[in-house]
């Protein structure tokens, strides 16, 4: 377990850079985690699919499937990977501070 | 190399058969990886558990698969392998290589990994074992620039597998070799970026011997087959009776649909094409005298899986026959109308087949514009699952 230095706050990270408490969550942690992933700055674009990803997290206790994070927010997977580059789930969910996805290999 | 002692695993170097352990052990001389890793095998094997830590997320720019995380719950005690993370690598269609090419394989994963190899895993990929997160990227670029492409994981397509095809086999009835590639590069986007409800797969065999198990590997099976009649050279025929063969029994009676009839007197043997399903079984026993008809095309079947949720499934046939030419389009048309449905109907994890039988294939067959047809029979299916009461289930 790594420890993310936000403003002073430790959270708490796994050994894939996942939060291990979602609920310490703000929208400075995702700017903290954001750099995590190589984003160096997080434009409208990105805050409009994590504040998706979150609401629907909230809404329904799992991440959206790709189709739907897709059609939701009108941007094409094509976008999505220039927006996260390591992709949905290890780039936009870590950001929004969802639960690892339990990924079948 | 430490001294490590494996008594356990030692065991498993006995007996005529090549050993992983023996592979392991060699590999343990140049990689601290290998070696680490035999002492938490070892370890696994006296307490009779595993210690790998269940899924991981751990991957290389743009891509979205291709890489699986694995942790060890014992990272303290074996350093070494507390990351030890699987690429793996598309595998060239048929799996040709040459010796150089294997040969920089090896030299890009002794440098950023374990140098540990698994030619080939039953994905169909070269799958290269064990390296670290910081590591993937440069191992990742080095493989690109020697002309290599990651495979398929996770919920998207995998990588496309086939037989050897026309390569090194008379049966191919089609270019198992080409199509593979076709679809490989056609598909890109699914392979490197998953977005679908589960794993999919396309598995290509030149003919109904399926080398590749097509049937009972891949949601969308091509199985190369031909549309007129086996052609038979009647003197040669009768080379194998003259040989001594027993055509009546090794042939005629194993013919599954009794499309075969044996004239002794004449030494003639016949075949009512109508009620041919083209199982191979004659041409296999009789390669000299019988060959596929000369109509070639293939067969798409859909539906097969391992068992996880429904039980295991078979392939059932969807197209009894298509023509398979270059460049495909009538196959790439059917794959993307295919999983367009799939990802639009099917819940998380349920694979194809699944869905086809909870929707019905009814509604499969008219969404797809396909006529039903006789030759579209479901595969008898059987699920060795036995699926607990949540209050028996041990959750320590």
């Amino acid at each position: 377990m790594v420890n993310l230095d936000v403003n002073g706050k430790q959270i708490g990270l796994d050994e894939d850079g996942f939060m291990i408490n979602p609920e310490e969550w703000t929208e400075e942690v995702a700017m903290a985690l954001a750099k995590t992933e190589e984003l160096e700055e997080m434009s409208e674009d990105h805050w409009k699919v994590v504040n998706y990803l979150r609401n629907y997290y909230t809404e329904f206790g799992i991440a959206p499937m790709v189709r739907k994070l897709c059609k939701d927010t009108g941007y094409d997977l094509k976008k999505i990977y220039e927006l996260f580059p390591s992709g949905p789930a290890k780039g936009a969910c870590k950001i929004a501070g969802l639960p690892k996805p339990t990924g079948c290999v | 190399m430490t001294d490590r002692k494996t008594p356990l695993l030692d065991e498993l170097e006995k007996g005529p058969w090549p050993s992983f352990v023996t592979e392991i052990k060699r590999a343990g001389k140049k990689s601290a990886k290998a070696e680490d890793l035999l002492g938490q095998l070892e370890k696994s094997f006296e307490d009779k558990t595993g210690y790998w830590k269940h899924g991981g997320i751990v991957g290389v720019r743009g891509y979205g698969g291709g890489v699986i995380g694995r942790y060890s719950q014992k990272g303290e005690e074996f350093p070494n392998v507390a990351e030890f993370h699987t690429v793996r690598v598309n595998q060239p269609a048929g799996w040709f290589y040459t010796s150089d090419t294997l040969r920089k394989i090896c030299d890009i994963w002794e440098k950023h990994g374990s140098g540990l190899t698994n030619l080939h895993g039953s994905t169909g990929d070269l799958i290269l074992l064990g390296t670290d997160t910081s590591k993937l990227q440069p191992c990742f670029d080095d493989l690109s620039d020697a002309g290599f492409d990651l495979g398929g994981s996770g919920g998207g397509l995998r990588t496309p597998s086939c037989c050897v095809g026309p390569a090194r086999c008379e049966y191919a009835c089609i270019d198992t070799l080409d199509v593979t590639h076709e679809i490989t590069m056609a598909f890109q986007d699914y392979i490197h970026r998953p977005m679908w409800p589960y794993k999919f797969k396309i598995k290509v065999s030149g003919c109904g011997n399926d080398c590749v198990a097509a049937i009972a590997r891949a949601d969308f099976t091509i199985i190369g087959t031909w549309r007129d009649a086996i052609r038979i050279d009647d003197a040669a025929v009768k080379a194998y009776v003259d040989s001594g063969m027993d055509i009546s029994k090794m042939v005629v009676q194993k013919c599954p649909t009794s499309a075969l009839e044996w004239d002794a007197t004449n030494g003639k043997l016949t075949l009512c094409a109508e009620d041919c399903v083209r199982c191979m079984h004659c041409i296999n026993v009789m390669p000299k005298a019988l060959r596929p008809g000369v109509e070639k095309g293939a067969s798409i079947l859909v539906g097969g899986k391992a068992p996880v949720v429904q039980g295991a499934m078979l392939s059932w046939v969807i197209v009894p026959f298509m023509k398979l030419e270059p460049p495909y389009e009538d196959l790439k048309d059917l794959i993307t109308r295919i999983t367009e449905w799939w990802d639009e109907h099917g819940k998380s994890r349920e694979r194809l087949g699944e869905l086809i039988y909870r929707k019905g294939m009814r509604y499969f067959l008219r969404d797809m514009g396909l006529e039903p047809t006789p030759q579209m029979v479901m595969a008898p299916r059987t699920n060795p699952y036995w699926f607990w009461w949540p209050e028996e289930v041990n959750k320590g």
